[in-house]
């Protein structure tokens, strides 16, 4: 059984559940987390891959604690020729995936914090930030 | 003056590959450790340097005559209409031209994908482009239609001319209202929930030079990646003083300047279309100008730092909108670069529209230009106008 890739998204009063191990406990899945970030105001992101035949399940058990589920199909890359370091879009990363290192000022990108949210594909104004699938 | 040096000597020293160079960002430094008249002493010339996107740009073209000949009376470069009411084959193209099909904001906020500052970028990057025009015929010139793919390369003219870029100073956007808005200084959350400025601070060319001592009608400079110069003041050039209630003069406030250079031998790398969501296409232009140190006062100004250097806060989701004044201070471009100001009491995001590194990196061009003894000053034939009486 391949992994699956999902994005899940949850509130300030999910973040403490232990939603892992009840995944892992009772609908035998095998969770590996790719990434993960929680802002200040306690919302987060997570990224992970899910294997097991109770998928479906457990993708339900998510949802019912209020999570938003999402699959994982695409990925977010930054042409180099492209980006002119300007920094428009380091306002908008909600997990700091995108940001200005100091003092340089060079915008750099850290795809491993990136939750493909896609504000930097809309905002960046010479469309150096590309939706790979 | 203690220190006094004419454009000549500064040219006969840059030939003799002795001139000293340092950027706008180097020269502080020094002038730190060794004074003002020490500095002004030793260095020749300082470099500038702008990256950002710059509207009031465009080009100048002259595709040719096509055979039989034709009065082009209307004219698009893929699909963007350009201005051919000039001559038979000669056209502008703005930067801020749509296509007719653009469905602009139609589906709110409109994405501007493609317009004419993006032709200007892919005709410098020698990529090919679609020429389509019309024309209602005449005796000497019976052609009426007309298409056909062109290069950079294969037609006779593309000259740059930009009435106004290169601004001296420019706003630091917020948003005070409860939604998000969608402008020409990017996308700016609701409860001035960030900023957005947009010069390059301490390398910006005419706030290093507030008073217009050295820039003029002939001044030399680097445009698009090659050279261009400056042809006369920019549209809406009202070179004066942003003020602050405590510390009175602050800084180069509203100066701009036209430019104009031969695209054939500019370079992709710095002329990029932009498309601002919400708001339009433009073209993001890198100009960088020399200042020579004609004598230890022109080093002063061209030695501010980004501590000394501000950008007046605006409110984008109304004062500016609307064309009221308001008073929202100052933010030192030094504040600006930390990434954090305070608007109203509140601790708010600044990121910038314009790039720093790429201005580094023009300011470091032009510099070893010189050097090589590659490129010379260009003495202004007459300066610009400076700020009035009142405002010094
Ligand atoms: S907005 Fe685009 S060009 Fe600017 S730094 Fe981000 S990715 Fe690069
Ligand atoms: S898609 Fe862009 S804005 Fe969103 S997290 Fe990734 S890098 Fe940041």
């Amino acid at each position: 059984m391949a992994p699956k890739k999902i994005v899940l998204r949850f509130a300030a009063d999910t973040s403490d559940k232990p939603i892992i191990y009840h995944l892992a406990k009772e609908y035998d899945l095998m969770v590996n987390i790719l990434k993960a970030s929680i802002n200040p105001h306690k919302e987060g992101t997570m990224v992970m891959e899910l294997t097991g035949s109770r998928y479906e399940e457990g993708i339900e058990f998510l949802r019912q604690q209020g999570i938003t589920v999402h699959p994982l199909t695409q990925e977010v890359v930054r042409n180099e020729d492209r980006c002119t370091h300007c920094g428009a879009c380091t306002a908008h990363c909600p997990t700091n995936a995108l940001y200005i290192e100091r003092p340089s000022m060079e915008v750099k990108f850290n795809g491993d914090e990136c939750i493909v949210c896609l504000m930097c594909v809309d905002v960046c104004p010479v469309h150096a930030m590309e939706v790979k699938i | 003056m203690i220190v006094e040096r004419t454009y000549k000597e500064i040219n006969e020293r840059i030939k003799a590959g002795k001139a000293v160079v340092l950027t706008a960002e180097e020269v502080i430094g020094k002038v730190k450790e060794k004074g003002i008249i020490q500095t002004a002493k030793e260095v020749d010339v300082v470099t500038t340097g702008t990256f950002g996107p710059m509207c009031s740009s465009g080009l100048f073209l002259n595709f040719g005559h096509t055979k039989p000949r034709m009065r082009m009376s209307k004219v698009w470069l893929n699909e963007i209409p350009a201005y051919a009411g000039i001559a038979a084959v000669d056209a502008f193209l703005g930067a801020t031209e749509l296509s007719e099909q653009d469905p602009c904001n139609t589906n709110y906020p409109g994405e501007f994908r493609y317009g004419g500052g993006h032709v200007i970028e892919d005709l410098v990057a020698r990529k090919t482009v679609k020429l389509r025009a019309t024309s209602y015929g005449t005796d000497c010139y019976p052609r009426r239609e007309y298409e056909k793919d062109i290069t950079l390369d294969s037609i006779n003219e593309a000259i740059l001319f930009n009435p106004r870029n290169c601004y001296q100073n420019y706003s630091c956007a917020i948003n005070t209202t409860e939604k998000t808005i969608h402008t020409y200084m990017g996308t700016l959350k609701p409860h001035i929930g960030n900023a957005s400025y947009s010069t390059s601070g301490q390398l910006s060319p005419l706030l290093k030079d507030p008073y217009f001592k050295t820039i003029g009608v002939g001044t030399r400079i680097f445009l698009g990646g090659g050279t261009g110069y400056v042809v006369w003041n920019g549209t809406q050039h009202f070179p004066g003083f942003l003020k602050d209630k405590e510390s009175g003069k602050l800084t180069g406030a509203g100066g701009t300047l036209a430019v104009l250079g031969d695209l054939k031998q500019m370079n992709a790398r710095w002329l990029r279309g932009v498309s601002m969501r919400g708001y339009g296409a433009s073209l993001a232009v890198g100009i960088g100008l020399p200042i020579p140190i004609l004598n230890e006062e022109v080093l002063e100004y061209a030695a501010k730092s980004d501590e000394e250097l501000y950008a007046p806060i605006v409110d984008y989701g109304d004062a500016y909108p609307n064309l009221r004044s308001e008073d929202l201070g100052c933010a030192s471009y030094a504040q600006l670069k930390k990434g954090s100001i305070k608007v109203k009491g509140k601790d708010v995001p600044a990121t910038p529209m314009s790039s720093y590194p790429r201005a580094v990196e023009i300011a470091g061009t032009l510099k070893k230009w010189i050097q090589k003894g590659d490129f010379l000053l260009g003495e202004p034939t007459q300066l610009l106008p400076g700020p009035g009486e009142n405002d010094c």
